[in-house]
């Protein structure tokens, strides 16, 4: 176990340095600077186009600012916001940090819930009308995106019934929209999986003998098939969690929650290519670190991860 | 007759037969949108805006009196070409990488792969949108922000392929009777690898139909005035409650067309790749 964490611990280090370097790299493609925003009239007098670059150390050869960068990452310092004047984008992330997160949260629960009682109801009522109509609906679900979802919902239950706030933050009632929008492609995958995995628990040996020894249908089911089948489910909470972060971006922004996704799109929009950069990071390491600790998690309930060959 | 059999198996799929139905459709109105369409797209009209749908506008006008119709109409060009266009990007990246991968073998299959779990890490969006700062406006740009971003599937895929198929008897009998490795590779390795391929890339137009929906959106995708399904939904926006249809239809759109290609998709893996069914 040690062995199989510590190389999975290597390799995510391996991984973030190559998604730093790929981000660096991209963002010197890029062309233009901080200073060449429309609107900064400044930015004409080439003195003070001087001073930014100096400022920013743009001026100092790519292996040093490189260095530096890393060097402030080790330090949970994203860098600077090209736009919101010298406000680092640690601090700009840490702010949208609660929305997001919230939504998340409340999102994955969401989704954990209604997947695996969909789920789970679909694969015991197999091939009745029950388990057509949800498998047409989370094979449905899973290819629409939660942005088309949120649109449709916000049209109906905001804009045609006024139930819901259709846009905002800061009541209970402004999250409950963009929690089902955010949550309808996970309920979806997780509803899918655990039909396939309760399916499959059910068929085997053990449920057999679990059945042939008159064990209640109730003890069976939470006993013997649940706790096996969900063994498959904590490996797509990995994606999935990947999937909730960038997802949310649009989200975000579709709803006005004042998170880190609407942060970030804002700063695409006024081209703050700092904010973009950490921003980028953040994510990226928020996704990493999380596959880590399902990684890990998953090995310590299935043991058979820790032995088996690299693939 | 191999292809006989197989329409005839996907003809039995009735969600895939619906799916490519609406496909030919959508194919159809890309293709003839300047008969089609009712108007011109882009034709502005300050005297009829934010119309509800009407018999002389179907779909209504947006908040430049444009017709919504036609712009859904000449939409689906966008949409089409996004996802259509950029699988041949990531085919293009995808398979040799995922070939190579494969018959290489150790250390090199190991950079291979390791560099494809790396951009496959990155939050596709994310590396989508540094791509189009760094290339900047046009579609052309906009496939290739895509494609770069999306090829790591189908190298993985590919290589699964390869691995499975480099060891079979057939190959060995190739090999045995002197064929080269390119010969092998394009005339044993490749082409029983297609099935799968073909599924993925299926899979993956609806993917890139709704990267070029959220790009344009967030303004960072195609250029107005030209009409795309996600810059209208960027637009209908602003009018949310006064006008609730500029963004209902282009949402719907971008829905059933999605649905339509990941239909076609379950039906064409049911038929093309009967192992990896669910």
């Amino acid at each position: 176990m040690l062995k199989y964490t510590a190389h999975r611990l290597l390799w995510t280090g391996i991984v973030l340095l190559g998604i730093s370097a790929i981000t660096f790299t991209l963002m010197h493609a890029i062309p233009g600077g901080p200073w060449d925003r429309e609107g900064l009239t400044a930015a004409k007098d080439p003195d003070i186009v001087k001073e930014i670059i100096e400022h920013y150390g743009l001026d100092k050869p790519l292996w040093e600012q490189y260095g530096q960068l890393m060097w402030n990452l080790l330090h949970g310092d994203l860098g600077i916001s090209y736009v919101y004047g010298d406000r680092g984008v640690t601090d700009i992330i840490l702010d949208g940090l609660p929305a997001t997160f919230t939504l998340a949260a409340i999102a994955l629960s969401l989704a954990l819930i209604a997947g695996i009682s969909l789920g789970t109801l679909s694969a015991l009522k197999q091939n009745t009308w029950i388990d057509h109509l949800i498998t047409v609906l989370s094979t449905s679900l899973v290819s629409v995106p939660g942005f088309i979802i949120g649109i449709v919902l916000m049209l109906i239950l905001a804009v045609v019934f006024d139930l819901l706030p259709a846009a905002g933050w800061g009541s209970p009632q402004h999250v409950v929209l963009p929690a089902l929008a955010l949550a309808t492609f996970p309920t979806a995958l997780i509803a899918r999986v655990t039909r396939a995995s309760v399916l499959d628990t059910l068929h085997q040996d053990h449920v057999r003998t679990a059945r042939a020894k008159g064990l209640p249908e109730r003890t069976i089911l939470s006993r013997h098939v649940l706790r096996n089948s969900l063994i498959p489910i904590l490996t797509i909470t990995g994606p999935e969690w990947a999937f909730l972060v960038s997802g949310s971006i649009i989200i975000e922004t579709l709803f006005a929650v004042p998170g880190i996704g609407r942060l970030f799109i804002i700063g695409v929009f006024d081209r703050d290519y700092g904010l973009i950069m950490g921003g980028t990071m953040f994510y990226a390491f928020a996704i990493t670190t999380t596959n880590l600790v399902v990684d890990i998690l998953y090995a310590m309930v299935d043991p058979r991860i820790r032995y088996a060959p690299e693939t | 007759m191999m292809q006989d059999i197989s329409l005839g198996r996907l003809a039995k799929n009735r969600l895939a037969v619906v799916g490519l139905v609406v496909i030919a459709i959508m194919v159809v109105m890309a293709i003839l949108a300047d008969i089609i369409a009712p108007y011109a797209p882009n034709i502005q009209d300050y005297s009829h805006t934010q119309e509800s749908p009407s018999l002389s506008h179907p779909m209504g006008t947006d908040i430049l009196g444009r017709d919504v119709l036609s712009r859904i109409i000449y939409g689906t060009r966008i949409s089409l070409a996004i996802g259509i266009f950029t699988q041949f990007i990531i085919v293009i990246i995808g398979v040799p990488l995922g070939t190579l991968a494969g018959i290489a073998g150790n250390r090199f299959d190991n950079l291979i792969m390791r560099f494809t779990d790396i951009v496959y890490a990155f939050p596709d969006l994310l590396l989508i949108i540094l791509f189009r700062f760094i290339f900047g406006g046009g579609v052309l740009m906009m496939f290739l922000a895509i494609g770069l971003v999306s090829w790591t599937n189908i190298a993985r895929l590919t290589r699964g392929q390869i691995l499975s198929l480099k060891n079979q008897e057939f190959v060995t009998a190739s090999q045995a009777m002197g064929a080269s490795n390119i010969h092998i590779i394009r005339h044993h390795l490749l082409p029983n690898s297609m099935g799968p391929i073909i599924v993925a890339m299926t899979f993956g137009i609806p993917r890139a139909i709704f990267a070029e929906a959220a790009l344009s959106y967030i303004g960072i995708g195609i250029a107005p005035p030209t009409p795309s399904w996600g810059g209208m939904i960027e637009e209908g926006t602003q009018a949310i409650f006064n006008a609730p249809h500029l963004i209902l239809f282009p949402a719907l759109c971008i829905a059933i067309l999605m649905l339509a290609f990941t239909f076609l998709g379950d039906g064409l893996r049911d038929v093309l790749d009967p192992k990896t069914k669910e």
